[in-house]
């Protein structure tokens, strides 16, 4: 069994055992279906990565418990497990053994969404502030909807570059 | 979490009392999310279509995580006891399922039920029963950014004086009637608490929602009035009125039509 995707951000070494390292090359290939330039693995999803008797069991951390894309996740990862590996029984489960925290996304995932268009998650429950602003990196911005168009994210307007934004929320 | 706690119930009487308590989580959750899906397209401005429509997504949600819970214990199927129970087996409170009538009956049930369900998944966190620990973890996170939400409107609608404070005034008059079964734990309170499931009881989960409630009235300039004991019906029991009948044929059209399709 390995575990990565922690919130420290750092690539651990790859792991020992060969087809746990093509899968967790594989899962870094999985992309968000509403954020494309971000892996599975860098918003921090992969609980766990089990491989045995040509079985592999991935275990994924809901970001938000009714996202919608979830399935589309999980056929993604059976799809592309299936295509890079040869194994028999590729199982996707997802778990509540540890909360998915937006802490859990890493450095790397952090600034791709800056380039997207998106304010990384803050450090702490704080509704009220806006982040700085992923376009011009201003900060002041006004909070417009702590609700924004999925559910996890926040709608804000940039009064430096008069431009709306959305932030992945503090969860 | 702590391995040592279980993921079934150890004897039968406490998996039933445990399942009853699901199902009131689960209904709960399916009856509100509903009502606000209903304001889609009406609520007041666009940023409240949103909010209403992402904490509606939120709240089926979390209904949908309680349902599968119930799955795994063996109950039914998840789908089935969202959308095939009728009225009479439904444990959610009759405050949820009454119509929405107007955006501060709206808001001050919101409150009301958000208030009442960050005190729930606080205990929770401590439950017997790891997968409902588990599941309150994640819960937590984001309830409390409907709780915020709700408060926000409740308090700003009675500083406001007027019109809106009178609404306010007169929505929390009806739900108050309404109120007695929201710290209803139905047939199971007993055991729940014993077993730990649910280490609160009836009188501290009403204590705890009074002192968290009371200071957002002061805010909004609203008179505090004394909690009912005694309702005409008990939704844990199962008792219901023709709303919820009403809520549940809009809700299940759509699966009634062809219940094994996939969508």
């Amino acid at each position: 069994m390995e575990q990565r995707g922690e919130p420290s951000g750092v690539n651990l070494a790859p792991p020992d055992h060969d087809l746990a390292h093509q899968v967790w090359k594989a899962l870094e290939e999985v992309y968000d279906p509403e954020l494309p330039t971000l892996s599975l693995v860098e918003l921090g999803m992969v609980h766990e990565v089990a491989v045995a008797d040509a079985e592999v069991h991935v275990k994924l951390m809901p970001t938000f418990v009714g996202c919608p894309a979830l399935e589309i996740m999980r056929h993604q990862v059976e799809r592309r497990l299936r295509e890079v590996t040869d194994v028999g029984i590729v199982q996707v489960e997802f778990v509540f053994d540890t909360p998915w925290t937006s802490s859990h996304i890493q450095a790397s995932g952090r600034e791709k969404l800056k380039k997207f268009g998106i304010a990384p998650p803050p450090a702490s429950f704080s509704p009220t502030t806006a982040p700085a602003c992923p376009y011009c990196s201003a900060e002041g911005a006004e909070v417009v909807s702590v609700f924004g168009p999925s559910a996890c994210r926040s709608v804000f307007y940039c009064k430096n570059c008069q431009q709306p934004f959305e932030g992945i929320k503090f969860v | 979490m702590d391995d040592a706690r279980t993921h079934v119930a150890v004897d039968a009487q406490t998996e039933q009392a445990l399942a009853e308590y699901l199902l009131q989580l689960a209904d709960d959750e399916l009856a509100v999310g509903q009502r606000y899906a209903e304001w889609l397209g009406l609520a007041p401005d666009l940023e409240e279509d949103v909010a209403f429509s992402s904490i509606s997504q939120d709240e089926l949600a979390h209904s949908l995580f309680y349902y599968t819970l119930l799955e795994n214990l063996g109950v039914g199927c998840a789908d089935e006891l969202a959308y095939a129970r009728p009225a009479n087996e439904r444990r959610n409170s009759v405050l949820l399922e009454q119509p929405s009538k107007d955006w501060a009956y709206t808001i001050a049930r919101g409150f009301c039920f958000d208030v009442l369900e960050q005190i729930r998944l606080a205990a929770a966190l401590r439950s017997t029963y790891l997968p409902l620990a588990q599941g309150a973890q994640k819960i937590q996170r984001e309830e409390r950014y409907h709780l915020l939400h709700m408060q926000t409107w409740f308090e700003r609608l009675g500083m406001a004086g007027g019109e809106a404070r009178q609404r306010l005034n007169e929505a929390v008059e009806s739900l108050w009637l309404d109120l007695p079964d929201l710290f209803s734990l139905g047939t199971a309170g007993n055991i729940l608490f014993k077993s730990g499931v649910l280490p609160l009881t009836e009188a501290e989960l009403r204590q705890t929602w009074e002192q968290q409630v009371k200071p957002s009235f002061a805010h909004a300039g609203l008179a505090w009035r004394s909690l009912p004991t005694r309702s005409d019906k008990n939704g844990r029991l199962g008792q219901h009125g023709a709303a919820l009948v009403e809520l549940l044929q809009t809700f299940a059209e759509v699966y009634r039509t062809n219940p094994v399709a996939v969508w």
